[in-house]
């Protein structure tokens, strides 16, 4: 039973808590300010908070000069892209796992997870030399089998965890009721699953639209997305920080919004169930 | 449980994710490993032969072995401290009742959802940079010379933005842990006669030691092979190269694929003895 | 129809066998319990039936013609689980028309029957609704009309009662013995609970560790239970064993009486004891009786009339005529 707090108490947590909370998003809300900043009002001295004159300039500037609808085009290919073949692959994958157990089962899914831990650099130079062989360097259909399976261990895990919580009688009811394997999957696991999916789906699109170490090493122009977009503010470009920030937020904005939703799922994503 | 046909059945549907896992773990492992027993220079003259255990050998002993090293723990170390020891005092802050619990849970989860391109670029030039930063407009309005945060403080900035980006996660993992805990426990502990201090040190502690060694080893392994945020930032410049960055800048930058890859082999090995123990506690769930 | 013959059937999981061989004849129409205690094999031996787990060796046939080796969809039974198994994304109208869709009947078919199926069980009003928004009962019955729909050759219902409560639970039992009534199907039924075994069956299966205790009508059970387990697992409160010298006089090793069996006065009979603790049901009076040198406790079973105070000494006689005797290996003699 929760206890009665008394209102003072409160309130100071509540001051307390917000201060905290606003001095970590501080740098969030510093750059959306500073997007909507001149450049000369970006760097003002004493800085301006909130009373400049907002202007949107920065973003048409900024999608004017390095065409950032083909970089956000890009990300929204290989994260989407990388996240729904995982989950294709994964669903049959975790419905074995779940369902038909074997003494094995539980030794497979922890060496999926750990090739999870394989460091990239350490198969950087092999993974590069087969994309140039393969003539895929720079190639959005690359990146989205290689980002899939640097997320398939974490989908396969995700979905085993949901579909564990699935009872086993009723897909059992199924296959007495006449379903076959196929009709089992799309008509009953599938819609029970929808929840767990979706958040499946909604973390790991966030896990591969941020994705900065293959998204940068193995893209040129053509398949770069806007990990790679920004890091090409690196400088000089930099300086100008109305513009950056302007990049910044619009390469931030759809995934921050996305993340709010899915803080439930990243605890149990990235933690495999072990913190419940 | 189950039939011949399901068993059939499963074997089957788990072939495509065992397969490709498979084969993205052994193709590269083994070119990895091939390739650091070769001098093999792609622009300088391609495979030039097996040297046995040369590259190993060369890579400890290059000069900046040890310094990468030494950088790679300071910030593994740092960012954990940090994240840790803030994240257990947010997540306590954050289980007390209050006003916009919910949106102030939004404010400390944000940074974690920011790609580390972004933020590693919004703190070098907003807020580190010497002249236009905010850090500098606080340190001249405070009457100090502002400092070149990336040259002069390169390993604290790098840990302070690492720590920014990964202290929602650590957060978040320990506010779900806390509030799995049975608050009978600690109105037990209060009749039992404890203090605050005394709940927090006896109750609460104990119960967050699981979800703590987890977050410690989920972050060391992701911070062993942080990326980003160096190259944005420092480039490896001013002690900020890491191992990651080090065996990043032998294959991509001077080409040497086989010193590299020898690199990569200590890499895999010393993420693997974290993995074991990370394998060990997440394994144990399973059967739970 | 429905008649289900199992011949020489094994199961084993690993190393460790589950079920021993065993042979086992239900007719069709027959309404047929597996009962014992929990881990005794009857609800793997049913899954067995089902087609939900293979045979280790042995065959099934139903209705004359094997079966071994057909999917559980095919064979022709419908089952209704512990848990009920609905769907629970699914309306009632869905959960019920599910079998006939998979069998790709035409939706006029679909529709008459799961309508027939929801007048018989009092479902007409909820065919719109999700299962989550019915009570135990109704979900209960939602799962039965999954199977009706069917027309299955036999139905097979796994502890479908031990989830509700147990006033429903009595109802529920009543629903699905009319339902064998008027239906003449085939029935298996699996329970750990006697009393649902010995009101519902027509042939009851006492099952213990995969193996086939006793195989009999219920009264049958009651009057000559073929061994000890028998004996103590059928009646309540539990039949009285009373080993050594007493048992003697019977030309037997154990000798059981039943508590109700046994009458209870002040003033003499064969035994002498003291009251230990009472069970007052109001329609009768179970007495824990102790110190008759006999068997630690020996349970009586009185009037609900009868009063005597704890620590009073009363004289108790069974009555000759159903004293029950097993030999040394717990077997029934005579």
């Amino acid at each position: 039973m929760a206890r009665a707090v008394t209102t003072q108490r409160k309130t100071l947590n509540t001051i307390l808590a917000w201060a905290v909370g606003l001095l970590i998003f501080f740098p969030i809300l510093w750059t959306i300010l500073t997007s909507f900043k001149t450049e000369a009002q970006a760097i003002a001295s004493p800085p301006i908070f909130l009373n400049f004159d907002w202007t949107l300039e920065n973003y048409a500037v900024v999608q004017e000069r390095s065409d950032y609808m083909r970089f956000l085009w890009n990300s929204l290919i290989i994260a989407g892209g990388s996240t729904v073949l995982g989950i294709i692959i994964a669903v049959p994958a975790a419905w074995s796992m779940a369902f038909v157990p074997s003494k094995r089962t539980k030794d497979i899914l922890l060496w999926m997870l750990s090739t999870k831990m394989l460091p990239a650099v350490g198969v950087l130079y092999p993974i590069y030399l087969i994309c140039i062989e393969l003539g895929v360097l720079d190639n959005r259909a690359a990146l989205v089998v290689i980002l899939m399976l640097i997320n398939l261990p974490i989908i396969v895990w995700m979905l085993y965890t949901y579909f564990r919580e699935i009872p086993g009688e009723i897909l059992e009811a199924a296959r007495m009721d006449g379903a076959t394997l196929k009709e089992e999957l799309l008509y009953i696991l599938t819609p029970m699953a929808v929840p767990g999916i979706a958040s499946t789906l909604l973390l790991n699109f966030i896990l591969a639209w941020n994705e900065a170490f293959w998204t940068l090493n193995l893209t040129a122009v053509d398949a770069a997305p806007l990990t790679a977009f920004i890091a090409s503010y690196s400088s000089p470009e930099g300086l100008f920080f109305a513009k950056l920030s302007a990049a910044s937020t619009m390469a931030i904005a759809p995934i921050l919004i996305l993340g709010w939703f899915s803080q439930k799922q990243l605890v149990r994503g990235l933690t495999f169930g072990a913190v419940k | 449980m189950a039939t011949q046909h399901s068993r059939s059945a499963a074997r089957i549907m788990m072939a495509p994710a065992v397969v490709l896992l498979l084969g993205w773990m052994l193709v590269p492992l083994t070119m990895t490993l091939y390739f650091s027993f070769k001098r093999y220079l792609p622009l300088r003259g391609g495979d030039l032969g097996w040297t046995g255990f040369d590259n190993y050998v060369r890579f400890v002993s290059s000069s900046a072995f040890w310094p990468a090293v030494q950088t790679t723990l300071l910030i593994v170390g740092g960012v954990l401290v940090i994240t840790i020891a803030l994240g257990i005092l947010l997540a306590i802050l954050l289980d007390q009742p209050m006003w916009g619990q919910g949106i102030v849970r939004i404010l400390v989860i944000a940074p974690f959802f920011v790609m580390p391109t972004v933020s590693a670029l919004v703190w070098k030039n907003m807020f580190m940079d010497p002249v236009n930063g905010l850090f500098a407009h606080l340190w001249r309005f405070f009457g100090a010379e502002p400092i070149s945060w990336l040259s002069e403080a390169s390993l604290p900035s790098i840990v302070m933005i690492v720590s920014w980006q990964w202290l929602p996660f650590a957060t978040l993992i320990l506010l779900t842990a806390i509030q799995s805990l049975d608050s009978e426990q600690l109105e037990a502990a209060e009749m039992d006669g404890a203090s605050p201090l005394n709940r927090f040190w006896f109750i609460i502690l104990p119960h967050l030691s699981r979800a703590v060694t987890i977050v410690l080893l989920i972050q060391t392994i992701f911070l062993l092979s942080i990326f980003a945020e160096i190259f944005v930032t420092t480039g490896g410049a001013f002690g900020t190269r890491t191992l990651t960055y080090l065996i990043y800048q032998r294959v991509l930058e001077s080409q040497n694929v086989g010193l590299g890859s020898a690199g990569g082999v200590y890499a895999i090995i010393l993420a693997n003895i974290v993995a074991i123990f990370l394998m060990r506690i997440v394994g144990k769930n399973l059967d739970a | 129809m429905g008649q289900i013959q199992l011949n020489q059937v094994t199961k084993s999981f690993g190393d460790v066998q589950v079920i021993p061989p065993l042979d086992l004849t239900i007719e069709d129409g027959e309404f047929a319990v597996f009962v014992g205690p929990s881990g005794c094999g009857k609800s793997t031996l049913l899954r067995l039936i089902a087609g939900l787990e293979d045979f280790t060796t042995g065959h099934i046939e139903i209705d004359g013609k094997d079966a071994t080796a057909v999917p559980p969809a095919k064979r022709g039974l419908a089952m209704v689980f512990q848990s009920y198994a609905l769907y629970p994304h699914m309306t009632v109208r869905k959960n019920i028309a599910f079998p006939l869709r998979m069998a790709k009947m035409d939706q006029a078919e679909i529709d008459r029957r799961v309508e027939n199926a929801a007048s018989i069980l009092n479902l007409s009003d909820y065919l719109d609704r999700r299962p989550g928004q019915l009570s135990g009962g109704q979900r209960q019955r939602v799962a039965i009309g999954r199977a009706i729909v069917r027309e299955p050759a036999a139905f097979l219902f796994d502890e479908p009662l031990s989830n509700l409560d147990a006033a429903l639970r009595v109802g529920m039992r009543m629903e699905i013995s009319e339902l064998h009534k008027k239906l003449a199907t085939t029935m298996i039924y699996v329970t750990h609970d006697q009393v649902e075994a010995m009101t519902m069956a027509d042939k009851i299966v006492v099952l213990r560790a995969g193996h086939i205790e006793q195989v009999g009508s219920p009264l049958e059970l009651y009057r000559t239970p073929r061994n000890l387990f028998v004996a103590g697992f059928i009646g309540s409160p539990k039949m009285n064993f009373i080993e050594g010298a007493e048992a003697a006089k019977h030309d037997a090793h154990t000798i059981g009486v039943r508590p109700e069996h046994i009458s209870v006065s002040a003033e003499g009979g064969e035994w002498k004891g003291v009251v230990g603790l009472s069970e007052h049901l109001g329609s009768d009076t179970f007495f824990h009786i102790h110190e008759t040198g006999l068997a630690e406790t020996i349970t009586v079973r009185a009037d609900g009339e009868v009063a005597f105070r704890s620590g009073d000494t009363v004289y108790l006689n069974p009555r000759a005529d159903v004293i029950h005797r097993f030999d040394a290996n717990g077997l029934r003699i005579g």
